[in-house]
Order: C-alpha cells, then structure tokens, then sequence
C-alpha cells in the first residue's frame, strides 16, 4: 500500500483543486462577514455592558453569558432549521453568518471590556477634566489604546471564527470542507481533506503572523 | 480695582462622604478671579478631595452647592461646560500616552471649542512654547521626563483657555531635580492673573506665589488667610503643629 498515493495524491489533488477553491471563497465570504458584524457588535456590547443604563447591562450580560454557553453547532442548527417553524427561513449563508456573528460579538464584548477596563482611571479623569463627551473620550482617549491591549485576544477570537466557518458545511453551504468531503465522495480518495486542511493551516498561519507585525507597529511611541 | 461682585468659585456647604466616612464637613468657601490660593495640610485632610469637587470628578451631597462663573456644578448636560471652564492639572499626569505631545495639547479645543486644526495647533505650539517645551512637541509622553510631562499637562490644561487652573499636588510625584522647572512655569502663570488653586506641600512656593493659603484639617478648613498670617503667625494649634512637622525636616 502506498501511503503517499492515499493521502496526497497528485492527481486527484489537482482534479479538486478547483473544487477546494470555490469552497475557500466560500469560506472566507462567511468568515469575514461574520469577523466583521462580531467586531462591530462586541465593540456596542462592551460600551453598552460598561455604560448603559442597569436594566440594559444585565440584558447584554445575559446575552453574552448565553452565547458563551450555547455550543456553536446547536446554535447554527437552531438557526437553520428550527427558526423556519415561526417563519424565519435564512439562507444558508445568512443562518452561518448570524450564528458565527451572535457568538462572535459575545466573545469579542469580553475582550473589549477587559480592554477598556484595562485602561487607568487617570485617562478617564483627564478626559473628563477637558470636559471631552462621553462620546469623545471613548473614540479619541480610550479606544485608541484599548484597540492595542485587545490586539492579540481578539486575532484569536477573529481566527477561531474562521475555523468555525467549517461547522457551515453542516448547513448545506459549499465552504471548504463541504467541496473537500464532496470531492473525497466523488474520487474516493481522502486526498481532498487533505487538501483542505492544508489550506486551512496556509490561510490561518499567515494571519498570525501578519497580526504580530500590527501590533508591533501600534506599540510604536506609547509609554 | 473694585471688589467683585460675585465670586468666580463659590462653595457653600460642601459636604462628602465615603458610605458613613465623612471627607469633607460643610466646606464654604469663595475664590475670586485672578485669585491664587494654595491648599495645604497632612495627607488625608481633604485637600484633594476638594479641589476635585469644583469640577465634579468627585461626586458630593447633593444639599451642597458649588457654582463656577454663575453655574452650579453638577450632574447633567451643564458639566461638560463647567469643566471646558475649569482646567486641571493631576499628581500623575494623565496625559494621553498614544498622542504625540502636540495632540495631548490640541485635542480638547479642536473637539470641544470646535476650533480648525491649524489654529489648535498654532495656539498649541506657542503653549508649549510657553511652558519650554517647543523642542519636544513631536514626541510622545513616554518619551519625555516627568518634569516635561507634567508641563505639557499645565499647557493641555491651558488651551481650553479655562476660568481657572486647578492643580492636584503637581509636584509630588515628580523627581526632586524636575520640582522646581514645573514651579518655575506654575509661578509665571500666577503672575499672569490666571485663577489657580493649588494643593501643594511645597509651602516655599505657596508662602511666595498665594494670594491666600488655605490650611485644611480632618475635612474643614482650619484657617485661611494671607500667607504672612499662616506661616508667621498662625492662629491655631493644629497649624502651627502641621507648619512644625513640615519646615523641620
């Protein structure tokens, strides 16, 4: 038996290859739209858990403590195939990318709060001094360099989401995984998983590294 | 000159509490315009805590009442006014570490006077170079010694171009060689008729640059007067017992 015509086999590797893409485009569609609504709702989460009124930060922190709890796929398939009951029928894509964002925004909140909350109370009070709206002091003192502590939590988060994407394939939406068991049917060859999963590692890795020079960079000239 | 007719800062019956912790005992007190006065007592006596009242960082009984230029200092839409009016200067700094020193400076006029960036940082730069530190506007805080900050901090707090300078013991957190650049700058203000009020332990500087000295004790004024009458001759026991503890050293 030959093991490297099994597992990494040329030719239906290259068969699939289209294939596999389709699926990459795919999953990078559902990732980053879904990267980005979490990032945009953590960050309305977070301000709203530290700065709204009571009643409004125990229902955000409900929310997040849910979301926390509920394992993604139970969540995706409550989305697709149980909110059809009450009339909400979501595409699939729609259904992955609500249920990777709700999740996501929770996650995403957590880091912004740690991040918010990280910085001295010194800054508050200066913004406050100068008289800054509430509004003011957050885009242009706190923020700023909240976004640096929160850096490296929130690329784990932002990679995590693009992992999970996979968990769409259960859906019925064409991503990566879902071309790569369809090919591995078609050839009956695990090659293609193969494949995907390299294109996994070649997709995330990178990332990772890209996000330690971001930081770096922001790191410049402060304290 | 004629005497004012209304005080620019006006408390009356000022009255804190930390749970059942009283800080502050019904504190009355008015300062004029142009008038430098220096706060000073032992550690714990409330000095702080007053001056970080006049712009509300400290929250206060609501049966107290402190006005800033005719407005009463509390919470709601006018505060952001009474603080745009009342410039603070803090122990620590606090300036904004990820702002070069020239936006430290511009960026409360440019958000709230709403004043174009090239005349924030025109105005920015002839501040700083005000406070001797035109070299160094391009830097960022981190960069610079704690005397240097805590002068940038006095000329951020100065381009609101504020009523009155508060300043929060600015000296003690700073290496005894930057003590004296930071009185330099705090001394020449004082002789420009900004209104100040100074928490300090320098009492060299507050016997030479006040109008009046306040000595505070266990939250209540104890004696306020010229700074002859409090270093010379104070009145009460617990002055001259503070006044003791301090000069011989």
């Amino acid at each position: 038996m030959n093991l490297i015509n099994t597992f990494l086999n040329v030719q239906v590797l290259a068969d699939s290859l289209p294939q596999l893409m389709w699926g990459l485009v795919v999953t990078l569609k559902i990732g980053v739209t879904s990267i980005l609504f979490g990032l945009v709702g953590g960050l309305v989460l977070a301000v709203g858990r530290l700065y709204a009124p009571f009643f409004v930060r125990i229902l955000i922190r409900g929310y997040v403590d849910i979301c926390r709890s509920v394992p993604l796929l139970v969540l995706l398939i409550v989305v697709y195939y149980a909110l059809p009951f009450v009339g909400i029928r979501l595409s699939p894509f729609v259904s992955a990318v609500t249920a990777l964002s709700l999740v996501s925004a929770a996650y995403t909140s957590e880091i912004f709060r740690a991040g918010i909350e990280a910085i001295p109370n010194g800054q508050f009070e200066a913004s406050a001094a100068l008289g800054l709206s509430n509004r003011h002091t957050m885009v242009d003192v706190i923020l700023p360099q909240a976004i640096r502590i929160v850096i490296p939590p929130l690329t784990n988060n932002c990679i995590n989401v693009m992992k999970d994407t996979a968990l769409a394939s259960v859906v019925a939406m064409p991503d990566l995984l879902k071309q790569a068991t369809q090919a591995q049917a078609l050839s009956a060859n695990p090659t293609p998983l193969i494949g995907a999963a390299l294109i996994y590692i070649a997709l995330l890795w990178p990332m990772t590294a890209v996000v330690a020079r971001l930081e770096k960079h922001l790191s410049r000239g402060t304290r | 000159m004629e005497k004012q007719a209304r005080p620019l800062i006006s408390v009356r019956g000022l009255t804190k509490a930390y749970g059942t912790f009283r800080v502050l005992h019904g504190i009355d007190l008015d300062i004029a315009e142009g008038e430098v006065v220096c706060v000073i007592g032992p550690s714990g006596s409330g000095k702080s805590t007053l001056i970080r009242c006049i712009n509300h960082l400290e929250a206060f009984a609501e049966d107290s009442r402190i006005t800033v230029d005719g407005i009463r200092v509390e919470p709601g839409p006018d505060l952001a006014k009474v603080r745009a009016e009342v410039g603070m200067v803090f122990q620590s700094f606090n300036l904004f570490p990820h702002m070069t020193v020239l936006k430290n400076v511009m960026l409360a006029p440019m958000r709230v006077r709403k004043i174009p960036a090239p005349e924030a940082e025109r105005r920015a730069r002839q501040l700083l170079a005000r406070v001797g530190i035109s070299e160094q506007a391009e830097k960022y805080p981190g960069q610079l010694s704690g005397g240097q900050q805590q002068r940038v901090a006095i000329a951020r707090a100065l381009a609101m171009e504020p009523k009155v300078l508060l300043f929060d013991e600015p000296t003690s957190a700073l290496d005894p060689e930057m003590v004296g650049e930071v009185l330099d700058v705090m001394r020449t203000l004082a002789g420009t008729g900004v209104t100040m009020v100074i928490v300090t332990h320098e009492m060299g500087f507050a016997r030479q640059v006040a109008d009046r000295v306040i000595f505070m004790d266990g939250g209540r004024l104890v004696e306020v007067g010229e700074p002859s009458e409090i270093f010379d001759a104070p009145r009460e026991e617990r002055t001259r017992g503070f006044l003791r503890a301090v000069l011989n050293h």
